[in-house]
């Protein structure tokens, strides 16, 4: 009876929802994966260490493009480093400490953020979480198996239409963020996107991408005081956290 | 092996990421310039892979219609609030699709 009510509570629905459908979006990381010139072990490796989606298709698609391991490394850092932020924001909300915090920190990514910063009360919230983390996190490991392997066997990726994937995934990520942001929020972006483009004839792939995120810093200049606005999934002023986490965001 | 200790090397760096936000003191948050840098660094960073990822092939820029049309239908996705999976079956089908036809 106990396991029934838990799996009727709103902590563990929004969980498995996510985490399934979410979870799901592996199989294209494994085929950018296999398409990049990674082995089938190299991807499965990615999604069960890394174990954060954009800063995997971030690397992935620099070695693609023919880049730098370490332009790649380091754009898969940068864009890791959101992370960091959401840790900052569960510590207080989930309260582990030694070992089981070194554990959940793996799982601390954009969805376990989101469906978790939502829950009224510690216990709740450390459910969510871990029910989030772990149905996401196998399924993603499972579906990057499968697509690495199907991937494999295919000799014309292209005619799949898989490398539109990649751009579609980035975009899925930045809107939620662009929806809910002002003139700058844009600004930043359009000033991102176009240095990367302005670059790319005279850099290694992988670089440009780089040098995009100084654009970043024109946040610092100007009207002080205020950070961008429409930050991501747990960033809300009016504390809504859920819709992002349902529609747009992945590990 | 280059590659694999690439791998290993970033894997464990994103971790750390991780970890250094839950192990860190919460007053950090406080810090309007970290807070800051730490929205604005994501934007800069997916507008950007998403332009070179659409029209970038090396270090030359292309178009690539079927491409394009498939970044076209995954936004069209986005606006219409569809779920995520869909948004990139919108755009593998649609990029798919056209090259079976013939453009691109």
């Amino acid at each position: 009876m106990k396991l029934l009510s838990q799996l009727r509570s709103p902590a563990v629905r929004d969980s498995l929802g996510i985490g399934v459908a979410v979870g799901a979006a592996g199989l294209a990381f494994g085929t950018a994966a296999v398409a990049a010139g990674l082995s089938p072990a190299q991807a499965l490796f990615l999604s069960l260490f890394m174990f954060t989606g954009a800063s995997q298709f971030a690397l992935v698609g620099v070695i693609a493009g023919g880049g730098s391991l370490v332009a790649g490394a380091l754009g898969a850092l940068l864009l890791g480093a959101r992370n960091t932020l959401y840790g900052l924001r569960l510590a207080d909300v989930l309260g582990y400490r030694g070992a089981r915090r070194a554990l959940a920190a793996h799982g601390v990514i954009d969805e376990t953020t989101a469906v978790t910063l939502v829950q009224p009360d510690r216990e709740s919230a450390r459910t969510a979480f871990m029910t989030t983390y772990v149905v996401l996190g196998g399924f993603w490991v499972a579906t990057t198996l499968v697509g690495a392997l199907a991937t494999e066997r295919v000799s014309d990726i292209d005619a799949f239409g898989l490398d539109a994937v990649g751009p579609a995934i980035f975009l899925g990520l930045l809107w939620p963020r662009l929806r809910e942001g002002g003139p700058r929020t844009w600004l930043i972006a359009g000033l991102g996107a176009g240095a990367a483009l302005a670059a790319t004839p005279f850099l290694p792939p992988g670089v440009p991408v780089l040098l995009a995120a100084s654009a970043a810093l024109l946040s610092f200049v100007g009207v002080g005081g205020r950070a961008p606005e429409g930050v991501g999934p747990c960033e809300r002023s009016d504390g809504s956290h859920g819709s992002d986490a349902s529609e747009g965001a992945r590990p | 092996m280059t590659l694999w200790i690439a791998l290993i090397a970033t894997a464990a760096g994103c971790y750390l990421l991780k970890y250094a936000g839950l192990a860190a003191p919460r007053r950090l948050l406080d810090d309007p310039w970290l807070r800051r840098f730490a929205t604005a660094v994501p934007l800069a960073l997916l507008a950007a892979l998403i332009a070179v990822q659409a029209l970038g092939d090396g270090q030359a820029l292309v178009w690539d219609t079927a491409r394009m049309a498939g970044v076209g239908a995954a936004l069209l996705a986005l606006v219409l609030r569809a779920p995520f999976l869909v948004v990139v079956v919108a755009a593998a089908g649609t990029t798919a699709a056209l090259r079976a036809l013939g453009v691109g």
